[in-house]
């Protein structure tokens, strides 16, 4: 289970502070499915950075009684200048996962060849994506956060990514924070919209999306 | 991954943490290519050994009794160690962002990292330095190594503490790290690393005393040829100084840690 009790997120602008989050309530439990859709800059990756605990609130209190992992199949969390197999070695070190046992998988998945043994910062967009993901499977979470970019690879890839996720693992937690009112429709449960700063919940996934649409309530 | 991790769990994940950024930031810095890490240690000792050379050649010490080669190495292994440390750990958020979206991977962990790095290179270094220079017989071996080992010891706790504070003030303001080239270009001269505290008259003294590296540098020194200088230090001074100052530090590397903004 997750829970956010009164969490709120500012960040320092010029000359004073913006409020991205205002005082949310959000219970998820363990095999959920979540949405959260919003507009850009409605605080989306703020709520996935809160979610993995990678930035702390400003106020307000988080209880994480489930692991969670980092935003999947993001780049950011790797790095350019190493190999990807130094990622991987990276990623399993800071878990404290045995690397051999993942080694086969990633390399099949990834489909890199000989460019498993290059720096990242040489890779194409596609070949980092399915690295990414690749990487983010090795660690079994609990809760997998996933931000937008799933979307990204040719209709091959997300096939491999959807048979890996939703398919292999529909018995964990997932939380989907994105636009794309369809793709969110298609795999969750439960869906939120974040708006002005606050989370709005709803009965029905429908509704969730016309809100979305319009602004208001229907 | 545990939930509500016990102290002993905590703990492993530390190590394993540590474990992990200290190999990654080793081959990003030095690479697999070529002699990789051994550059770890081989950059501070080329800069060592130039200095020496430098300062035999033209004599920097003359009129004196002190032996020049472990003056030059205890001098400027000292400089290494209290001016690269805080170089470390400016800026070392940007680079490392990415990696912070590991819930494990926290601000203290990297700096950690890059400290234990920096700190070895040059200790190693220094060592390195030591065995050479004394199996080739330029200089004898340390009258006091218990001494040197004191002083070295204490001139880390003085480096890291500056570092924590410098890398976390330069988090919150970039003049911090603009200010710190200019401000080391200074420190050199009154450091300890080109004289000993007993050349200086005694205003001088006084004034170069305010500063820790100088009485780290003196105990150094004393644990090397103690014998032919009179050496000027205070050990109580030296940890006052440096509790305060890793006390600021802490203080405000925690404070920056909960205020991290990724990308």
């Amino acid at each position: 289970m997750i829970c956010f009790r009164s969490v709120s997120k500012r960040y320092p602008v010029k000359g004073g502070s913006n409020l991205v989050l205002d005082s949310i309530d959000l219970v998820i439990n363990r095999g959920e499915k979540v949405g959260i859709i919003g507009r850009n800059g409605a605080g989306k990756s703020t709520t996935i950075r809160l979610l993995s605990g990678a930035e702390l609130p400003t106020s307000g209190e988080i209880d994480r009684l489930m692991s969670v992992s980092w935003p999947l199949a993001f780049g950011g969390a790797f790095q350019s200048a190493l190999t990807g197999r130094d990622n991987l070695r990276l990623i399993c070190r800071l878990y404290g996962q045995e690397i051999n046992e993942s080694l086969a998988f990633v390399q099949e998945f990834a489909e890199l060849g000989r460019y498993f043994d290059e720096p990242v910062k040489t890779y194409s967009s596609g070949m980092r994506a399915r690295l990414a993901f690749a990487i983010s499977m090795v660690i079994e979470f609990d809760c997998f956060l996933i931000d937008e970019v799933v979307a990204v690879g040719d209709s091959r890839f997300h096939e491999k990514c959807h048979t890996e996720l939703f398919e292999k693992r529909s018995d964990r937690c997932f939380i989907i924070v994105s636009h794309d009112t369809a793709y969110i429709k298609a795999h969750c449960d439960n869906v939120y919209v974040l708006k002005s700063g606050k989370l709005h919940r709803f009965e029905h996934p429908q509704q969730a999306i016309d809100f979305h649409n319009h602004g208001e309530y229907l | 991954m545990r939930l509500n991790p016990s102290l002993r769990s905590s703990l492993s994940i530390q190590k394993r943490v540590l474990h992990a950024l200290l190999m990654r930031e080793a081959l990003t810095r030095y690479g697999r290519h070529n002699i990789g890490f051994l550059w770890l240690f081989i950059e501070p000792m080329l800069f060592t050994i130039g200095i020496t050379i430098f300062w035999t050649v033209t004599k920097a010490i003359h009129g004196s009794e002190l032996p020049i080669v472990p003056f030059a190495i205890t001098g400027y292994s000292s400089v290494l160690l209290w001016r690269n440390m805080p170089a470390r750990l400016m800026g070392a958020v940007p680079p490392n962002a990415g990696l912070m979206h590991h819930r494990n991977v926290r601000l203290i962990d990297i700096y950690v990292s890059r400290i234990i790095l920096e700190a070895g290179g040059v200790t190693i270094s220094f060592v390195f330095l030591t065995v050479l220079f004394v199996a080739i017989e330029w200089m004898t071996w340390p009258e006091d190594i218990l001494g040197v080992v004191l002083g070295w010891l204490l001139l880390n706790w003085f480096g890291w503490s500056l570092a924590f504070l410098l890398g976390s003030l330069s988090e919150r303001s970039e003049v911090v790290d603009k200010l710190w080239h200019p401000v080391t270009y200074f420190l050199f001269p009154v450091s300890g690393a080109a004289f000993i505290v007993d050349a200086l008259p005694e205003v001088g003294r006084t004034i170069v005393l305010t500063l820790p590296m100088v009485h780290c540098t003196e105990i150094i020194r004393e644990g090397f040829f103690g014998s032919v200088f009179e050496p000027h230090y205070s050990i109580p001074y030296v940890v006052a100084f440096c509790s305060v100052l890793s006390a600021a530090g802490l203080m405000n590397t925690a404070y920056v840690s909960r205020r991290i903004v990724l990308e």
